[in-house]
């Protein structure tokens, strides 16, 4: 016969509103930041973890975040620059186009990473509860490193040009947050779809490739006719890249572009939110 | 006691993926619905069949309690662990919480094989829910706990598989929620680690932590349990006593792995002389189980053919637990030219003899000169102890080891302290 202990509850008082209730059918509630904010730890340790695994491979791995830039950058000039002679706002077409690249590269590569990251992170969704949204979030997170390494090559070739920073460079920050902005909303967007929806995995790559052209990023916005440019500028990516280039380059830049790709970005994560909170009940079960 | 863990009514419905299409494609729903557009008449073409793996389960879990659940694979148990630990969602009904729940489905959680021992406990560590402040401070008991020290800082890919799992479950035994739910971890590593994971379990549930325990072992269910439900096509079919639902389990289990028959002859095992027909596990009363209560005698049967007569051929069967040890081989010794026809061999193995686990026997039929039939592993079943004082553990509840456990009688004599001492004297009874 077991013996009976007496037994001491842990909590002597237990709250008197449930902690958690989970109910059918109650898929309109929005994502509960309390929740996330009590995970921030989480947040903070995937991130780490995918940088730890990236860069384990030290030399290779901050090789490469390095080299890939550059070899663009001199690709791009010896072709489009100097061959094809496309305008480049006065600047060097070298300085021009890295400037694009660093938050370009940024902005694909985090959206790579983070719309996989709910499928190759399935070993976790299906064995134990954090607010989903988190490993999107991570993903992007950790990518901030790269383009922090790129950004250091970019001063550099400023200075190499001897380009003088100017004022402007102050508002870098707000092409960076809607950057930032629209990768939340794209990421998590694209990863709840590629959960149920696997053939979307595999369009992302080409989808990119395409939104490079689509945007100012080995051109300027200016090369696109006037008449179509309000239409160009729908791009959010157009507002953001033109005007973290010209923060670089001291340039004079259009806001209300920038305020176009602030306001889809904002509707983009408002809408991101819902549809990963509809599908986030079926992750475990599909993923 | 005002419970900890309410459930009112929930189901769990899935749908049925049809073999090969693993995953809805975008493409697929694209072209239903152009296809539904164009002909109104066909609205969804992949209309999915659907199972409900759990239904109307309403239960209540006081603090303190231990709760074990058991059940058939299908049963619906790892569907319910997964809703209460919010890793899904139920589609009816509602689940109240008044606790942090901390999950443990499977050892290792988040672990990355080329992170060190050291990253990955403050890795997975996070990801089952500890703060990093936490980890810091119960990070040294931690790797104590492990017994793996020396290679805290060497990648997880390098270590051996009962390194991994020691380390998996030292940190997962470290979070402390005040639910604690655990799938199936308690049957990984040595015995000796086992037997500390029950210890550690053991500690919790005295700290009055809530736990919900699933497993297919029944020994481990058996002794850590103060309450069981028993699952059966996602229902809770029984629900109190352990030794009680247990033996509801044990009925119900009637005829699944403990019989094996074979219609046709000539897919049946064995050759030209001799085809083995059927093979049966029965308890003392005849009924046909796969669960056997360590305290009673179970009987195997085997039942085979004689196709060509005058070979003097002799049953045989082969016990194995199930750690692949094995435990015994036993033959009928009368060996008698068999005639040909139909023959059924029976072997009474005593109660009181084999241990608590898992038995998987092979029979064969030979003769010094050839081996007619030989067909491994044809039927299992599961040596229990509902723990009622009265078994060769007593009142003991621990990890047992051995591979057999007989009932021995033991004598103890007393002579006072300043008096010659006299030896004992041992009468063994089988």
């Amino acid at each position: 016969m077991t013996t009976t202990q007496p037994v001491r509850p842990a909590i002597a008082d237990l709250p008197s509103d449930p902690l958690v209730v989970i109910e059918a059918g109650k898929t309109w509630n929005v994502i509960n930041v309390l929740d996330i904010w009590r995970h921030r730890e989480l947040l903070y340790f995937l991130i780490w973890r995918d940088l730890k695994i990236r860069y384990k491979q030290a030399v290779f791995g901050i090789a490469w975040v390095v080299l890939q830039p550059l070899a663009l950058t001199a690709t791009f000039t010896i072709f489009l620059g100097k061959l094809a002679r496309v305008p480049s706002t006065g600047a060097p077409y070298a300085l021009f186009v890295l400037s694009a690249l660093v938050i370009w590269g940024f902005f694909s590569g985090a959206l790579m990473t983070s719309s996989s990251s709910l499928t190759s992170n399935a070993h976790l969704l299906t064995k134990v509860y954090f607010p989903r949204v988190i490993i999107p979030l991570a993903a992007i997170g950790a990518r901030l490193l790269d383009f922090l390494i790129s950004f250091v090559i970019l001063v550099v070739l400023v200075g190499f040009y001897r380009v003088p920073v100017t004022r402007t460079v102050l508002l870098l920050p707000l092409p960076i947050i809607a950057a930032l902005l629209l990768l939340a909303g794209c990421g998590l967007l694209l990863s709840a779809i590629n959960v149920k929806y696997r053939d979307v995995g595999v369009a992302i790559p080409v989808l990119i490739q395409l939104w490079m052209f689509l945007s100012p990023v080995i051109y300027p916005a200016n090369l696109v006719p006037p008449q179509w440019r309000t239409l160009y500028a729908l791009n959010p990516l157009v507002g953001i890249i033109e005007s973290f280039r010209a923060c670089i380059l001291g340039q004079a830049w259009n806001p209300t572009e920038l305020a176009i790709s602030f306001g889809i970005s904002l509707v983009l994560v408002l809408i991101s939110i819902f549809v990963f909170r509809r599908m986030e009940v079926g992750f475990a079960d599909n993923v | 006691m005002k419970p900890i863990i309410t459930l009112d009514n929930v189901g769990k419905q899935y749908k049925i993926r049809s073999a090969g299409a693993t995953y809805e494609t975008f493409r697929d729903v694209l072209t239903e619905w152009t296809i539904g557009r164009l002909r109104r008449q066909r609205q969804r073409k992949l209309s999915h069949e659907t199972f409900w793996a759990l239904s109307q389960v309403n239960l209540h879990v006081t603090p303190g309690e231990v709760l074990g659940i058991i059940g058939r694979n299908g049963a619906g148990k790892s569907t319910l662990l997964k809703l209460i630990s919010r890793i899904t969602e139920p589609t009816t009904g509602r689940i109240e919480l008044y606790g942090r729940v901390g999950s443990l489905l499977e050892v290792g959680t988040g672990f990355h094989p080329e992170l060190t021992g050291r990253e990955n406990v403050y890795l997975s560590g996070a990801i089952l829910g500890m703060t990093r402040t936490e980890i810091n401070r119960k990070f040294d008991e931690i790797v104590s706990f492990s017994e793996i020290e020396r290679f805290i800082d060497v990648p997880v890919k390098w270590y051996s598989s009962g390194m991994y799992v020691r380390l998996a479950f030292s940190v997962a035994a470290h979070v402390e929620p005040e639910i604690l739910i655990l799938d199936e971890v308690l049957s990984v590593g040595d015995a000796s680690f086992q037997m500390k994971c029950f210890n550690k379990l053991e500690a919790i549930r005295k700290d009055g932590r809530t736990i919900l325990f699933v497993s297919h072992n029944m020994q481990s269910v058996l002794r850590l349990c103060k309450r069981v439900i028993y699952l059966s096509e996602g229902t809770v079919v029984a629900d109190g006593q352990p030794s009680e639902v247990a033996s509801q389990y044990v009925t119900s289990r009637l005829r699944s792995s403990a019989e094996q028959t074979w219609d046709d002859i000539d897919n049946a095992p064995g050759d030209e002389v001799a085809r083995l027909r059927a093979v049966r596990v029965r308890a003392e009363d005849g009924t046909i189980t796969d669960v056997i209560d360590v305290r009673q005698p179970v009987t195997v049967e085997m039942e085979y053919q004689i196709l060509a007569g005058g070979d003097s051929l002799a049953p045989n069967m082969h016990f194995f637990n199930e750690d692949g040890v094995y435990l015994f081989v036993t033959g009928d010794r009368s060996t008698q030219r068999k005639e040909i026809g139909w023959y059924t061999s029976t072997v009474r193995v005593p109660g009181n003899f084999l241990a608590e686990g898992t038995i998987s026997v092979n029979v064969a039929l030979s003769s010094p000169l050839a081996i007619r039939i030989n067909e491994p592993n044809v039927v299992t079943f599961q040596v229990i102890d509902t723990l009622e004082g009265d078994s060769a553990r007593g009142d003991y509840t621990g990890p047992m080891p051995g591979v057999i456990r007989p009932l021995l009688n033991w004598n103890t004599t007393f002579t006072p302290a300043n008096a010659k001492p006299v030896c004992a004297l041992e009468d063994v009874t089988v």
